[in-house]
């Protein structure tokens, strides 16, 4: 079954319906909440992976935007300018799901992109702003 | 059996002197012991390459016509110091743009001036007989100015923390982003390749000392600001805990991008990453002793950086070679650790160091002036008091 990768915006509003519920119970869907940042009366974010069928998918799409949530494709990789990157490791450090490491002599970023949540973690602890997350 | 340090320089002029990193040092020693490895090598090199917040440039812009004497001064809307003479000026790297905040300060301004660019310079007066003009809007590259060196007040720590945070929140510090709970650990050294850690008791290292400083040729100036030699030491004698540090000197015209990057830490301020190398001249078996360390035998403490107060909870002491692992324990809990000092780069500055020395003959300089030793001074903390309490 296909999965895609889904960023949603949300508005600022008092109460968002539970819409995971709403994907799995009317459209079939099954969601995985890979990261989430609501707070009442602040636009929100939350990034979803969602698996199901093609026509479910497109249906589960339309009833989110007709909650007035925006709908984007998830970054789906990031991208790491080499001149800038200096090596220093510190985005290892803040990657919990442990996708960006560095290689056993230390001197070699790896990037698993199984592991990768794009949670921007690692964009926002680099101190030289050498990672950006792409679509 | 020893060797002195003209000897030394004189192998080095011949070039004949045989050199080696720390590292490669380390596995020599391994191999056909101490001893022996002190006999065959003359120099040992060292580098590390971490944010240096205490760094900044002293910059001489020539006079206008009609002269200007600044007081105000801006570069790339950065602000730099304009209490000195008319058109001196000291631009620190952690200071940061009005406009633009922590994504660009001192440390970007110093990145582009030896990149090449031109910056805008801006300087206001209130204008004197001698020194008639108000203000001035230029554009000037390093090129242009008359005097541009480094004078960095503390480079290079001997030793640094492991940063925790216990507490519920996220923390955003010099340290990088500590996750809550103990969810992570961060630390700054190159270890092993650190210079004042192979030279633990400042016996070769002191004011005069020639060494590399952000890919130019520079010296050890003073010591540097918050020198520590008094910090708790392990058996070998190698503090574990931030200790000794290196007040420098040298030419920002020589310096090379490779080796100086801007930093921006967000939630922080700016800071810049700086190259420092020094090179040790084998001169006994008591300097092999501690050139032959490895990251197993170096350790540092791991302090809790949750606590906001002057002296943080120390939770334990780890080995450099746990943090190069990835992880180390730290209250029972296995933390994720990651660096914040490159050691790509490290090597590399000990790699170029140990070139000038084989291929461009760069001799050392016997110290003029010691370093101060253990129990000739600590540090002392600021108190917060009245004028009469004085
Ligand atoms: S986006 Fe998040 S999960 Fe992916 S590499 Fe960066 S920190 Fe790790
Ligand atoms: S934090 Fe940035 S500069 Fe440091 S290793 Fe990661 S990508 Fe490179």
């Amino acid at each position: 079954m296909p999965r895609k990768r889904l960023d949603l915006t949300f508005p600022p509003r008092q109460a968002t319906k539970p819409i995971t519920y709403h994907l799995v119970k009317d459209f079939d869907l099954v969601p995985n909440i890979l990261r989430a940042q609501i707070h009442p009366g602040q636009e929100g974010r939350m990034v979803l992976e969602v698996t199901g069928r093609k026509e479910d998918f497109d249906a589960g799409i339309a009833f989110l935007e007709s909650e007035g949530i925006v709908v984007r494709p998830a970054a789906t990789d990031i991208c790491l300018d080499e001149d800038k990157c200096v090596l220093c490791g510190l985005c290892t450090a803040v990657c919990r799901p442990g996708a960006l490491t560095l290689n056993g002599a230390g001197d070699e970023l790896v990037f698993d992109k199984d592991k990768c949540v794009y949670c921007e973690a690692c964009v926002v602890a680099c101190p030289r702003r050498a990672i950006t997350l792409t679509f | 059996m020893g060797k002195t340090w003209d000897e030394i320089n004189e192998r080095i002029s011949s070039g004949s002197a045989v050199v080696l990193t720390a590292e490669e040092f380390a596995e020599l020693a391994a191999d056909v012991g101490v001893k022996e490895a002190a006999r065959r090598v003359d120099v040992v090199t060292t580098g590390t390459f971490g944010p240096m917040c205490s760094s900044g440039v002293v910059l001489n812009f020539g006079h206008s016509d009609p002269p200007i004497r600044m007081s105000r001064i801006t570069l790339n809307d950065v602000e730099a110091y304009g209490g000195l003479a008319a058109v001196d000026t000291f631009l620190g790297v952690t200071q940061q743009s009005a406009s633009r905040g922590l994504e660009y300060g001192g440390a970007h301004v110093i990145e582009d001036l030896i990149a090449g660019k031109a910056v805008r310079l801006r300087a206001w007066s209130s204008g004197t007989d001698c020194y008639p003009r108000t203000e001035i809007d230029t554009w000037v590259r390093l090129e242009d100015l008359n005097q541009a060196y480094f004078f960095n007040p503390r480079n290079a720590y001997q030793n640094y923390a492991v940063a925790v945070n216990s507490s519920d929140r996220v923390l955003h510090t010099y340290m990088g982003t500590l996750l809550p709970r103990l969810g992570n650990a961060t630390y700054c050294s190159a270890g092993a390749l650190s210079p004042l850690l192979n030279d633990p008791a400042y016996r070769t290292i002191g004011v005069g000392s020639r060494i590399f400083v952000a890919g130019a040729p520079g010296f050890v100036a003073w010591e540097g600001t918050q020198h520590n030699p008094n910090q708790q030491r392990d058996e070998h004698g190698v503090p574990v805990a931030p200790a000794g540090t290196l007040a420098v000197i040298a030419d920002l015209k020589r310096a090379s991008t490779r080796f100086f990057a801007a930093a921006s830490m967000t939630g922080y301020g700016v800071s810049a990453f700086v190259g420092i190398g020094v090179p040790i001249p084998v001169l006994d078996e008591d300097v092999a002793q501690t050139l032959a360390l490895t990251d197993a035998d170096i350790s540092a403490t791991v302090f809790d950086y949750g606590v906001q107060r002057r002296s943080r909870p120390a939770l334990g002491r780890v080995t450099y070679a746990e943090l190069r692992s990835g992880a180390i324990e730290v209250q029972g809990k296995k933390v994720p650790a990651g660096p914040i000092s490159s050691l790509k780069k490290a090597r590399e500055i000990a790699a170029e160091l140990k070139r000038w020395i084989s291929e461009e003959r760069f001799t050392l300089a016997e110290p003029l002036k010691p370093l101060p030793q253990p129990g000739e001074q600590g540090v002392k903390p600021l108190e917060i008091r009245s004028e009469e309490a004085i």
